[in-house]
């Protein structure tokens, strides 16, 4: 019951109908009241706890002026059930009711959030956990839901446009002349010079690692701004559940509780091997479940930087209320490197630009790297290349359009890698690497095609896609029901895009073989080329997606069909 | 700012096209509900300015909007100075389609209108507007007149971040023209060459008073036919400004 009081929930537990109410109202965060979007007016809204095997029933009730919807994040469920404006469903008018109802068949933390416009942003999210059927193969005394998001005082819609207009206007950390002379002293006239031209050849901004930033954003914990200091209670020595979950709409965070270790054992609500790790990356709409053990009588601070360190979330771990723990100052910000251009080297500046310059002119397309129709094993894994790596590729031909500003020449993985900014912390960081399922083999046939998809961007124009196109543009992704399949995830962007499938999982291919992770969302670093299989076990339309909301709504997007034969009608 | 009878008639004429413009665009299908279809503007007054020249005042403006979609906008441009009390110079407007042809770069089409100086003039105008290499932002252009003369212009600018809020633009702009225009004073070949630097104070990013200085000189037998009317052929002028947008 404390989790609740903490959490702010006004939802029955274990009930099996619920009432949500989405509607306007007044919140304080910064000092100014502004209007949120809110779910029983609460931001976050009210932690929904289901049991698996339910049948839930959900009435949500729009009270906006506008359209609505809810979406069940991570969550199986029937197509019409899974809250997609123009895919799933019409949407939610004002003034109406839509009710839900479904079987519940998985456990672990989720979420719930509007899909329609920014919403989300506006407020309305909430945390939803689902117990297991059977006991869950970690112990723990107490447990949290530690609710991670950004709020703005400004309209999402306002922000949008900003974007669009200037899409570096959050951006305060442009490099300038004083950086450069800087970089002179740290290095020398030429090396400098040669970045910045060879960023400059590019029309690209190195130090643009979030398109939103803490000069806008608040980041909260369960709703609370840093200097509310959200509090979780233990006695020492118990072993504490935290349920991480990233509702914000573009920041990445970096969470990490100094002078304790995290015991990771879900990832998006699944079960995985125990990692114990000092400090994880959450992407935008991922979950993950740690357990920590406190032991000592004093208060700890949950710090969660954002990627682009413009600000923090915070709260406290303490075994009294009213207690707090020294926050640790941001460390420095990171910046893009020619890897995550998909440079091979990163050192060599311009010399090296050129070269590739002259090699994107040859542009010799490598057998089989055709984005249409790749057959299987004709992509050579170059040597040296681990398992569950996907091989470094040369890009095809295709740059995509007018769509996309840039195109990564040797795209390759990186799921072993911690991410910027946590490169070089002398400290265990997650990677994605670490995530081991417990079950596994849930479909162990080979895929029997596979499917290539690009990340791609226009970052000045603030213009995202898959492919280079933009949702309205895009064609539908067409899938047999049962087929096994393999989809291949290669960024041509310079930003971490977290892609979020709907209504059914997808299995990053880690190394693990059959105990390759179930995940709802897949983050993408910068360059990178990862892969994950699928069984196409939904019948129906269902989203594809970025999950930062703004990147969405600016078109990178698209919706995979399954059908009987795989053919047009749907 | 822009006054007189001809200014009248050109502004009736922007406002006709304008609306027009803002009908077709809004009123095109809305593909899938997605909200990429959505439109946006921009009204950005890059230069809003006093210049100081011998004592004299003139106030000079450099602004620009635009209406649209990702990749098919309706631009409005003008561009024009005139004495501080005294007569509009020189004003034209441009309004232009706009069509994204390249990831950085656009192709504009449509036509301008030279309110001042006398006489009048309308001109069909294709140009290209985008960013180039090194972040040199460019529009090019090129006119022809209803009197079928065909001239030029091109601009190029930098951004020099010195601070995130202070920075350095410097611009370069060269005008050329096939032909004589001896009733405008324009001669063929390059015409008129004008370099500036104005340093902005971002106080936010929509608001920057800015200090800067601009050199103006007519060239060739452009530069000829200011001598011989006894004009100047070139300024080093101070300026003082506001630049702003939303």
């Amino acid at each position: 019951m404390l989790l609740w009081a903490l959490v702010g929930a006004t939802a029955p537990a274990l009930a099996d109908e619920y009432s949500l109410v989405i509607d306007e109202t007044k919140v304080n965060i910064t000092g100014r009241e502004r209007t949120a979007m809110a779910i029983n007016d609460a931001v976050p809204g009210p932690a929904l706890r289901w049991r698996e095997g339910e049948e839930v029933t959900l009435h949500v009730a729009n009270r906006l002026s506008e359209p609505t919807s809810i979406h069940w994040h991570g969550v199986i469920v029937p197509n019409t059930m899974d809250g997609v404006p123009g895919i799933s469903f019409e949407h939610i008018r004002p003034g109406e009711t839509f009710t839900y109802r479904f079987t519940v068949k998985q456990s672990g933390t989720y979420w719930y959030h509007s899909h329609s416009g920014l919403q989300e942003q506006a407020g309305v999210y909430s945390p939803l956990i689902i117990d297991p059927a059977k006991p869950e193969p970690f112990r723990y005394d107490r447990e949290y839901v530690v609710m991670l998001s950004d709020w703005t005082d400004e309209n999402p819609n306002r922000v949008l446009a900003k974007l669009k207009k200037q899409s570096g206007y959050y951006n305060f950390n442009k490099p300038t002349v004083v950086d450069f002379f800087r970089d002179v002293g740290r290095t020398s006239w030429r090396a400098t010079l040669s970045d910045r031209l060879a960023w400059g050849r590019m029309r690209m901004d190195p130090t643009d690692i979030a398109d939103v930033t803490g000069s806008t954003y608040t980041f909260l914990v369960n709703g609370q701004p840093p200097k509310a200091n959200w509090t979780a209670l233990f006695t020492p020595r118990e072993r504490v559940r935290l349920r991480f979950i990233n509702a914000a709409s573009m920041t990445y965070f970096d969470i990490r509780i100094p002078g304790l270790k995290m015991e990771v054992v879900q990832a998006d609500g699944q079960d995985v091997e125990p990692v114990v790790v000092d400090e994880l990356r959450i992407a935008v709409s991922e979950t993950y479940d740690v357990i920590v053990e406190p032991r000592e009588n004093q208060a700890y601070t949950m710090f969660a930087e954002a990627m682009d360190r413009s600000g923090y979330a915070r709260g406290t771990l303490a075994p009294r209320s009213g207690m707090s723990a020294p926050i640790p100052a941001l460390r420095p910000r990171p910046i893009r490197t020619m890897a995550d251009m998909g440079m091979a080297d990163m050192d060599h500046g311009m010399h090296e630009m050129q070269q590739d310059a002259k090699a994107q002119e040859k542009e010799a397309p490598v057998p089989g790297m055709d984005h249409e129709a790749m057959g299987l094993g004709q992509a050579d894994a170059m040597p040296g290349m681990s398992s569950g790596e996907e091989p470094m590729v040369m890009h095809g031909p295709d740059a995509h359009g007018r769509g996309n500003s840039m195109v990564v020449m040797m795209p390759r993985s990186r799921i072993h890698e911690p991410g910027a900014g946590l490169e070089h912390t002398g400290t265990r960081v997650l990677v994605y690497t670490d995530l081991r399922a417990r079950e596994s083999g849930y479909d162990r046939r080979k895929p029997e095609r596979e499917i290539e998809l690009h990340l791609t961007g226009n970052m000045d124009r603030y213009i995202w896609g898959i492919d280079g196109k933009r949702y309205a543009e895009s064609e539908p992704i067409r899938l047999r029901y049962n087929e096994r399949l393999r989809v291949i995830l290669v960024n041509d962007t310079m930003m971490e895009h977290p892609l979020h499938l709907h209504g059914m999982w997808m299995e990053l291919d880690n190394g693990n073989g059959e105990h390759n992770p179930r995940k709802f969302t897949i983050n993408v670093k910068p360059g990178e080329r990862l892969a994950f299989n699928m069984t196409a076990d939904a019948l129906g339309a269902w989203p594809f997606h970025c999950h930062l909301g703004y990147h969405m709504a600016a078109g990178m997007m698209v919706h995979v069909v399954v059908s009987e034969d795989g053919a047009e009608a749907h | 700012m822009v006054c007189g009878n001809s200014a009248l008639t050109g502004s009736a004429r922007l406002a006709a096209l304008l609306l027009l413009a803002v009908t077709v665009l809004a009123g095109r299908p809305d593909p899938a509900a997605a909200d990429e279809s959505q439109l946006f503007t921009l009204i950005e007054a890059e230069q809003f300015e006093f210049r100081a020249t011998n004592g004299e005042g003139t106030v000079s403006w450099d602004a620009q909007g635009w209406i649209g979609g990702d990749y098919d906008k309706i631009w409005l441009k003008t561009q024009g100075d005139d004495l501080r009390d005294g007569p509009v110079r020189n004003a034209e407007i441009q309004v232009l389609y706009s069509r994204t042809i390249a990831a950085f770069w656009d192709l504009q089409v449509g036509g301008r209108y030279d309110v001042k100086p006398d006489p009048s003039r309308g001109f069909a105008v294709l140009g290209i507007q985008g960013l180039a290499p090194y972040f040199f932002e460019v529009d090019a252009a090129a006119f022809i007149s209803d009197e079928g003369d065909v001239s030029g212009r091109i601009e190029a600018e930098y951004e020099l971040l010195l601070t995130q809020r202070l920075i350095a633009k410097p611009s370069a702009e060269l005008n050329a023209a096939i032909q004589d225009v001896e009733e405008l004073g324009i001669g063929s070949g390059l015409s008129e060459v004008e370099l500036s630097v104005r340093l902005r104070y971002e106080i936010v990013r929509e608001l920057a008073p800015y200090l800067g200085v601009s050199w103006e000189r007519k060239v060739g037998p452009t530069a000829d036919f200011a001598r011989r009317q006894g004009a100047d052929v070139g300024d080093l002028t101070f300026v003082s400004g506001v630049r702003f947008w939303f």
